[in-house]
């Protein structure tokens, strides 16, 4: 099993993301996370996929994904050719004892505080996966109060654009 | 044989013969009602026929419907009915079939024949009425969302929301169910997008950017597969119902002819070749013929056109053909190694692939000759020769199930229709009736849905209406939708149906008898014991005759007193033995090397053995 990220641009209109996600449940194929939002042209969305699968299964993924009508193109992001982001909202357990730790550690991953009590701090980081992971674990032992993680979304690195083609 | 009372039957009047009134040039906006547009779409679409049932939410659209002069409604007693009727107009005609219904249970009604369709790829649009804009969401009464609901068993549904919007909706939703891959298209149309004035005009412009489908091969695909076909020693042509969809038969005679390679034709795919040639081997399968299912376990290579490799072609997939490269075309690319890899590739429609397979071959041969099929056929003729269909009597001394088949194909001959529900008798109308014409057999093989032959078999008459149209049908599916034989009587489509009446589920039971220690837990339907229903009283009261027949000798003469019958629907009650079985038979979850041609006699291990 290995993980892939697909980019997915679908026509923005009512219904498309159950016929995404009603596709992966039928058909059991394992969705990690989804993202879905606007793109640069008004009547196009994007859905950035993760899915874990083999290769095989993939192909399949893919040309049933492209079955549903308002389907427009999926691309595959190799992770070293794209740039991958996750967003990560934690609040922390940080009176004052404990604070300036906290903070430092925020300013090691460059993640950044939103919300402050005397209690708790809330932090807001973005990256990749392993990052954030990083970031989690050394915050663990302070206390993770709760935490709300988005979807993954991912660009291809370089001048090209996916949607560029995908308007006619 | 017992003619049952033959009192006078209600003769349906003919289609009333209005004089179409002048249409506005056509791209002409004029304004309509949502539901004029609907209709206007419809008949501009080329829809001849709507099969459906009127209420609350689609009453709007009923209104139209009724000064059209170029679409006819057939009523029918149940919307299942209009869907499998939908799905067997489509199969004969080629032409998208429409079905029409309510909301609510009216269109979740609908959801079986829409699966159904789904899964035979079956080019059928199906409207129905939906909750007023404003009450959707709020479970009003009859409201279901039929959308929702029928996402997984549609290639596309739409919701309308916006009244000018139903011609460019019903324009696609034609173009989506019969363009590449044929499927059910759905269309939802809220009351008050009916009632609402808009505008009409046709052509409307299409927008369909995700919607591409490939239909011209890949040359250099073509070319490869050639070189496979030319050099294969013991090759294989397996054709599935995508060459009856694509109108490829003739094609597939000339790829046949030209090379020599035997044929097989899958459950979708009877008459798709014809079955007096001598290249063919009969339908592969749980069910197949012994030479076409050792055929391809046996093969080199198969070149599997317009076809998905079905479990119950393939049984067992990790043993099925283990030596056979594979050359897949289809026009649906997710159908290509989804459950076997495939060495060649090809998407494409069938008829363009096959006609460019003939040439490639043609000058792959005069390249690097072809190769001697010679050995291949002496051993397909052995297996021919020494395992061919056949049954035996029943030693009670009941009438042969299988014998009826035969002499009903015989008698009503290859320019009938034949239209079969789904189980034993299903499996005997494949192998006893010899199909030499496309679009001559039609059945559900999919999803397998018994009752699907009455309504359908009322579609594919409706879709043609001079050909003799038989439903061959079990005892246990024709309770299923026997209903619309008063739609057939009323409406005056006289489709004939012979009941291949066992008293029993009968697949149900010969699985029982197989795999259950003879255990026949509810598959006694009583039928027999009790003669409930007495079907041809019951073929009488819904306006049909109805006929029996429970010996040997009756047989033809009754056949033949049904044929001259067509003023009305005939129904023939054949009283068969119950113990019947369907053989060869590969054993479900085993490999198709185990076939049995009969019980007990495995024609593939004897082989291994010598």
């Amino acid at each position: 099993m290995s993980r892939h990220t697909l980019s997915v641009l679908v026509e923005n209109v009512p219904g498309v993301l159950a016929r995404v996600s009603g596709l992966f449940s039928r058909r059991s194929f394992n969705i990690e996370s989804l993202a879905v939002g606007p793109t640069e042209h008004p009547e196009i969305s994007r859905m950035t996929i993760v899915v874990s699968v083999e290769d095989q299964p993939l192909e399949q993924v893919t040309k049933q994904l492209n079955k549903l009508i308002n389907v427009i193109k999926i691309v595959e992001l190799e992770s070293d050719a794209s740039v991958q982001r996750e967003l990560l909202l934690v609040k922390v357990r940080a009176d004052s004892s404990v604070r300036s730790q906290v903070l430092e550690t925020v300013q090691l991953f460059r993640a950044k505080v939103v919300d402050v009590s005397p209690e708790a701090l809330t932090i807001e980081a973005t990256g990749d996966v392993d990052k954030l992971d990083a970031l989690l674990r050394m915050l663990e032992p302070y206390g993770v109060r709760e935490m709300v993680q988005s979807g993954m979304v991912a660009i291809g690195r370089g001048p090209r654009s996916i949607t560029a083609t995908a308007v006619r | 044989m017992t003619s049952a009372n033959t009192r006078q039957n209600p003769v349906p009047a003919p289609p009333p013969g209005h004089t179409p009134k002048p249409a506005p040039p056509s791209g002409a906006p004029v304004r309509a009602t949502g539901a004029q547009a609907l209709v206007r779409s419809l008949e501009s679409a080329g829809c001849e026929v709507v099969f459906g049932i009127p209420g609350g939410t689609i009453l709007p659209s009923y209104d139209p419907l009724l000064d059209s002069t170029k679409v006819r409604h057939v009523l029918v007693r149940h919307e299942q009915g209009a869907g499998h009727a939908a799905t067997g107009y489509a199969q004969v005609t080629g032409k998208p079939g429409v079905c029409m219904a309510t909301s609510g249970p009216g269109a979740t009604n609908l959801v079986t024949a829409l699966a159904d369709a789904q899964m035979d790829s079956v080019p059928v649009v199906a409207i129905t009425g939906q909750t007023a804009r404003g009450m959707i969401g709020t479970d009003a009464f009859q409201e279901a969302d039929i959308c929702g609901i029928t996402l997984p068993v549609t290639k596309h549904n739409f919701l309308v929301t916006d009244p000018a919007e139903i011609p460019r909706i019903i324009a696609e939703a034609f173009y989506i169910a019969s363009s590449g891959r044929p499927g059910p298209v759905l269309v939802d149309i809220p009351k008050d997008v009916q009632q609402a004035m808009t505008s009409f005009s046709w052509p409307p412009e299409t927008r369909l950017p995700g919607y591409r489908p490939t239909s011209k091969p890949h040359g250099k695909q073509v070319r490869e597969a050639a070189k496979l076909i030319t050099s294969a020693q013991r090759p294989v042509l397996y054709a599935g119902g995508g060459v009856l969809k694509a109108e490829a038969s003739e094609e597939l005679r000339q790829l046949a002819e030209s090379t020599g390679i035997p044929v097989v034709t899958t459950l979708m795919a009877r008459g798709a070749f014809p079955d007096s040639h001598s290249l063919h081997l009969g339908m592969p399968g749980m069910h197949g013929a012994v030479a076409a299912v050792a055929a391809m376990q046996r093969s080199d290579l198969l070149i599997a056109l317009g076809t998905r490799f079905d479990d119950r072609v393939t049984g067992q997939l990790s043993s099925f053909a283990p030596d056979a490269k594979v050359v897949h075309a289809d026009i649906d690319p997710a159908e290509i190694s989804k459950n076997r890899v495939a060495d060649v590739p090809i998407v494409g429609d069938c008829k363009d692939v096959i006609a460019d397979l003939v040439e490639a071959v043609e000058s792959a041969a005069e390249e690097s000759g072809k190769a001697d099929l010679a050995p291949w056929w002496k051993q397909l003729s052995s297996w021919r020769e020494t395992f061919p269909l056949g049954y035996d009597w029943p030693e009670d001394g009941t009438l042969s199930p299988e014998y009826v088949t035969e002499r009903l194909g015989k008698l009503a001959g290859p320019e009938a229709t034949y239209v079969a529900g789904v189980g034993q008798h299903q499996m005997w109308a494949a192998q006893f009736i010899g199909y030499e014409r496309p679009r001559s057999w039609i059945n559900s093989g999919g999803l397998g849905t018994m009752g699907y032959a009455v309504p359908a078999a009322m579609g594919a008459k409706a879709g043609e209406p001079d050909r003799q149209v038989w439903a061959i049908d079990g005892d246990g599916c024709f309770q299923m939708t026997n209903q619309e034989l008063a739609t057939c009587a009323v409406e005056g489509i006289p489709i004939k149906v012979a009941i291949i009446n066992n008293g029993n589920l009968g697949m149900v039971r010969q699985w029982q008898n197989l795999f259950y220690a003879e255990r026949y837990s509810q598959s006694d339907l009583g039928t027999h014991k009790h003669r409930i229903p007495d079907f041809a009283m019951l073929a009488e009261s819904l306006g049909c005759v109805g006929l029996r027949c429970e010996s040997g000798e009756d047989v033809d003469s009754v056949i033949r007193q049904a044929m001259e019958i067509d003023d009305r629907p005939v129904v023939i009650d054949f009283v068969v033995g119950k113990d019947a079985q369907v053989w060869p038979m590969v054993a479900a979850g085993t490999g198709n090397d185990e076939i049995m041609a009969a019980r007990g006699i495995r024609p593939l291990f004897d082989d291994e053995e010598k």
